[in-house]
Order: C-alpha cells, then sequence, then structure tokens
C-alpha cells in the first residue's frame, strides 16, 4: 500500500502552490518557426519536416519554407537595407556586440540544443565560444575596415581622386550544413557589419540553433528586416536564393560542383556577386578576417575636381 | 424591385459588418498561371496612370505619357487606358498621347477640395475639356454632402455634367471623408443620379483612400443603379492601390458584384501610380519565372 502512494506520488510532479498535488504538467514545447521582418511566421506553405536527435527522438517540427518564404524575406531585408547601411559605423559595432552578449547569458540553451543534436557536451561549448568571439571580431571591424580599404589614388588630371568601399545591398545566404550555429554566425557577421541585410537559410541538420539564434537577434537592437532566416532543404531553395533579381550577392556555403556551377549560373542574370565559401574547418582563425567583410562591398570611386 | 429615388433619402441602410465579411470571403480567392497573367494584363489596361502634385511639370507629364502608351518592351503587355493630370497639363498630355488610344483624364472643379464657387469650378471644366481632356474627374462638395444640403450637391454634378459635354465625367465621393459606409451608398446614388459616368473612391490627397469595403459598397450601388434604370456606370478605386495582389482582390469584386461586363477599361479604372510597376514586376515574374526587382523598372 505504501509503495503504491510512493509510485503515485513520483508520477505527479507537477505540484501547486499551496502544496495540493496536481495533475501531471505538461511541459510546453517551442514550436521553431521562422524569422522574417522581425516577426516569427511559419512557413506560408504550411509545410515542415520532422527533426530528430541522432537516437531517433523526434525533437520538432521544422518549417520547411517555399519560395514565397524567400521572397518576403527579401521585400523585408530590401526595405530594411538603407536604414541599416545609414547607422553609423560605430552604432552598427555596438549592435554587433549586443549580439555576443546575448549569445554569451544564453549557453546554456544552446548546449541544450546542440546536445540535443547530436554534438557532444564539450564541442557544443567550444562552438558557443567560437561563436561569440566571431561576433565580437566583427563588431570590432565595423569602423575599421573603411580606412582599411579606402584609398586615395594617384591620377594624371588635377582630380581629387579616391575609393570607398560601399555595402551590396541585399545579400542571399545558404549557410553550411555543417556546425549549425558557428558556421551561421560565421557568414551573417560580415555581411551586416558592412552594412547589408541578408536573407539566411540554415543548416537543415542543425536547424534548432538557427531559430533560436533568431531569438537573439530579435532583443539584441538588430532592426527588423535586416537578419531574417529561413529553414528547410537546399535542394529545393537553392535556385530562388541565387536567381531573385533584387538580392545584389549571393553567398554559398559548401562544396558541391553541380550547385555551384547553379548558383554562379543564376548570379549572371542581374550580375550578382557570387561567393563560394568552402572552408574545411569553420574554428580556423582564417576564417576571421576583413575580407569576408570585402567581399560583399562594392567601391565606389569618386573624382573631386581641383586647383587650376 | 424597384427603389424610389430620391436624393435625400437613403434608398438602403448598410450592413457594414456584412460588407467586410464579404470583403474577406472574396479575398480568399486564389488566382494563378495563365488566369493570373490575364488578369494582371487587364488590370494594366485599366490604369489610369497618375500623377498629381504640384510639383509637377510637362517633362514629367511627358516621361509618364511615354510610360502609359509603351509601359514594357514585352509587346503582350497593353497600354493603359488613360493618363490623368491637373487641367495646366492637359495640353502637354494631349500633344504627347496623339495618335494613341490612351485618354487624358483631367481632375477640375478646384481638386482636391473642391472648395470654390460653382462658377469657377464650371469654367475650370469648360476650359479643361478645351485644352483636350476626354474626361473630367470632379470632386463633391463634402462640406454640403455633410451638412445635409444633398440637392446642392447633385445640382453641382448636373451641371458639370453638362459643362463636360462629349467628355466623360468621373466623379470623386473622397469616401474618406463621409465617415460611413451609409454616407458613401447614398452619395454613390446621388451622383449616378445627377449624371456621372463614373463614380471614383478618393482623390488620393486624403486618407484613407480606396478600400475593400467602401469599393464594394459603390459596385453594389452601381449594380442596383443598373437594375433600375439600365444604364451601366463606371467604377473607379483611387488612391492606395500598389500591388498586383490588391488589384487582383478588386477584379475579384467587380467581377463577383457586376459580373463579366464590367472587366473593361470603359466601365473599371484603377488610379494610381506605383501600381503600373508593381503589375510589370509581377508580369515579368510569370514571363522569366525569377522575381523581378524595381532596380529595372522606370520610376515614374
Amino acid at each position: 500500500m505504501e509503495q503504491t502512494e510512493k509510485k503515485k506520488s513520483e508520477t505527479l510532479n507537477g505540484t501547486r502552490p499551496n502544496g495540493q498535488e496536481g495533475n501531471k504538467r505538461v511541459s510546453v514545447r517551442k514550436t521553431y518557426k521562422l524569422y522574417i521582418d522581425g516577426k516569427f511566421p511559419r512557413s506560408e506553405s504550411g509545410r515542415y519536416y520532422a527533426l530528430t536527435s541522432p537516437e531517433g527522438e523526434m525533437l520538432a517540427n521544422i518549417c520547411r519554407s517555399s519560395r514565397k518564404d524567400f521572397r518576403d524575406a527579401v521585400v523585408a531585408a530590401r526595405k530594411a537595407q538603407p536604414a541599416w547601411a545609414s547607422r553609423s559605423a560605430f552604432n552598427k559595432g555596438q549592435i554587433l556586440y549586443r549580439l555576443a552578449e546575448i549569445l554569451e547569458g544564453r549557453t546554456a540553451q544552446f548546449t541544450a540544443e546542440l546536445v540535443s543534436m547530436g554534438v557532444s557536451e564539450s564541442r557544443s561549448k567550444q562552438e558557443i565560444q567560437a561563436s561569440i568571439d566571431r561576433l565580437v571580431y566583427y563588431a570590432g571591424w565595423t569602423d575599421k575596415f573603411h580606412q582599411v580599404f579606402s584609398s586615395v589614388n594617384p591620377v594624371e588630371s588635377s582630380h581629387f581622386n579616391f575609393s570607398v568601399p560601399e555595402p551590396t545591398g541585399v545579400v542571399s545566404i545558404i549557410a553550411p550544413e555543417e556546425n549549425g550555429l558557428l558556421g551561421l554566425v560565421s557568414v551573417i557577421a560580415p555581411a551586416i557589419a558592412g552594412g547589408n541585410t541578408v536573407a539566411v537559410l540554415a543548416s537543415s541538420a542543425y536547424p534548432l540553433t538557427a531559430i533560436t539564434f533568431a531569438e537573439v537577434v530579435n532583443s539584441s537592437d538588430v532592426p527588423a528586416g535586416v537578419v531574417n532566416i529561413l529553414t528547410g532543404y537546399r535542394s529545393e531553395l537553392l535556385s530562388w536564393f541565387s536567381n531573385h533579381m533584387d538580392v545584389n550577392a549571393v553567398v554559398y556555403c559548401g562544396s558541391d560542383a553541380e550547385e555551384i556551377r547553379l548558383v554562379g549560373e543564376n548570379a549572371s542574370l542581374n550580375v550578382k556577386r557570387p561567393v563560394i565559401l568552402s572552408p574545411g574547418d569553420w574554428y580556423s582563425p582564417q576564417e576571421e578576417n576583413p575580407y569576408r567583410i570585402m567581399e560583399l562591398q562594392e567601391v565606389k570611386t569618386t573624382w573631386h575636381p581641383i586647383g587650376q | 424591385m424597384s427603389r424610389m429615388y430620391s436624393p435625400t433619402m437613403p434608398s438602403v441602410y448598410i450592413d457594414q459588418v456584412g460588407v467586410e465579411e464579404r470583403v474577406s470571403r472574396l479575398n480568399k480567392r486564389s488566382i494563378k498561371k495563365s488566369s493570373k497573367r490575364s488578369m494582371l494584363n487587364l488590370a494594366m489596361s485599366m490604369l489610369d496612370l497618375t500623377t498629381l502634385e504640384a510639383k509637377d511639370t510637362p517633362g514629367k507629364v511627358r516621361q509618364l505619357c511615354t510610360k502609359a502608351m509603351h509601359p514594357h518592351d514585352l509587346p503582350t503587355i497593353p497600354a493603359v487606358a488613360a493618363v490623368c493630370v491637373y487641367p495646366n497639363l492637359v495640353r502637354t498630355a494631349r500633344e504627347c498621347l496623339r495618335g494613341s488610344k490612351v485618354k487624358v483624364a483631367a481632375v477640375a472643379t478646384a481638386f482636391p477640395s473642391g472648395m470654390s464657387s460653382r462658377k469657377v469650378k464650371l469654367e475650370e471644366t469648360r476650359w479643361a475639356v478645351n485644352e483636350g481632356a476626354d474626361e473630367i474627374d470632379m470632386v463633391i462638395s463634402r462640406g454640403h454632402f455633410l451638412s445635409g444640403e444633398f440637392r446642392y450637391v447633385s445640382d453641382e454634378i448636373a451641371a458639370v455634367k453638362e459643362a463636360c459635354g462629349d467628355a466623360h465625367l468621373k466623379v470623386i465621393l473622397e469616401t474618406g471623408e463621409l465617415s460611413t459606409l451609409d454616407n458613401v451608398r447614398l452619395a454613390s446614388d446621388l451622383a449616378m443620379y445627377a449624371g456621372a459616368d463614373f463614380i471614383k473612391t478618393s482623390t488620393g490627397k486624403v486618407q484613407p483612400a480606396a478600400t475593400q469595403p467602401v469599393t464594394l459598397v459603390m459596385l453594389e450601388a452601381i449594380r442596383d443603379f443598373y437594375y433600375d434604370t439600365g444604364k451601366k456606370i463606371g467604377m473607379k478605386p483611387a488612391g492606395g492601390i500598389a500591388t498586383a495582389k490588391q488589384a487582383l482582390a478588386y477584379l475579384v469584386m467587380v467581377k463577383e458584384t457586376l459580373g463579366f461586363d464590367w472587366l473593361t477599361p470603359e466601365l473599371f479604372r484603377f488610379g494610381a501610380s506605383s501600381l503600373a510597376n508593381d503589375i510589370l514586376m509581377q508580369l515579368i515574374k510569370e514571363e522569366t519565372g525569377v522575381y523581378q526587382s524595381l532596380d529595372y523598372f522606370s520610376k515614374d
């Protein structure tokens, strides 16, 4: 009799504030949705795919974005771009640093998600720390890369001739399939540091951290529309990410020769800038460099008449 | 069923909730592929390409007229229905559009406020027609309407109609200032019985401009007027319609309320300036399969 009492109280793990035992509490699980224009909508298509842990346990239903979700993301990014570009360089740096601060505070949540998706605990911690460091790294560059990459050019005529980098505009990004968090941060940070706005397709194998990172973006003073994050299948979205006429550059992470050819061909439609990144190791110090920012800049040269 | 018409008495009262319900039900229609393409082409041919700014110049009007006659290099895309300008730019538009089927519409009667004497309004109307306007867009005297002087408003429309001669008359109700749908219905009936060829929602200078509920009420007024008199009156929503998707929603309302007969530029127009580029972007998207950018379309 006593034994059954004990067993019963074990299953009733929810107790009410007044000390009385209540019904078993059902945990409230998060719905992983997209991040477009500062909001978290579901895919307009209503489609999803099931994400399971390596042990086969159901983790979440992940939105399977359609081309229309991408279209909406580009509209939001286009709308947000001029205002974001005109923020002062220092302010953009502050906001990137804020992303790092908020990410640091959410370490436990990100660790749990990476572990659930099959990354070891120590590796998870390492990935989160590297992601935070990467944000801080690019936060530092926002008000410095102009000095480093601008130039005063000697010319034969009586002109003061100088070149400065300007953001290319709206960037579509196919984030790396591996390193769901670090890979994502490594491609978003340099793009927005340079005043661009982005529409990103997250890794389909590691989507949980991408959407939780969207929450970090949402609470870090990044204006709506500057970062838009989609989840879904690369195979069905790649051509839309690369052929949209209102996208100024496309970043592709991967090494599939056929996909790279498709991106290049589609990019030629409006001569958008294709950036192909196939690093073996996202932790490598070589992945932290200002050329990642410069790859998404256009150089404007001004001829200013002087003298006689 | 025949209603007794009196310009001072509403013939029906409007159920606002019902109107909004019907609009939201019609908005659920999904139009794809070839139907979408032909509806977008139709919407293009129904456009009154409009520029009504105090800073308008002959140069801007000529640019607009060129776009009106030749919106895009794709040969399947039709010219728009008309170009809508202030009276002093009618002559420029007329010269520019000579030889094309695009009409010249002029706003008149102290647009957009209508705050002037009847004499001045009639004189302005005659002048605009003389300058070469095919269509006159007049505003009603909202002050008189709202203070209950319905006969004054009605007489004024009739007088302007007479001053128009052969030109078509569109009557702008400025529904954003009429405050209730009952007023919209009353003003619609009043304008049609006074001789309007078209009724039009707004000047574009007052918010809210055209909305779907207001347009539905006006379309139903046109339908009832047709049943009562056998005359087909045109409809022109204007202001605030900027996307192809909105335009399709309006065309669905027209089809469902008035039928195929009204799906022609003779009886339905959109007053808009930025709608043209959005329709073009959608049509080129259908043509090429690739989402388009405003960077590749002319601004005016």
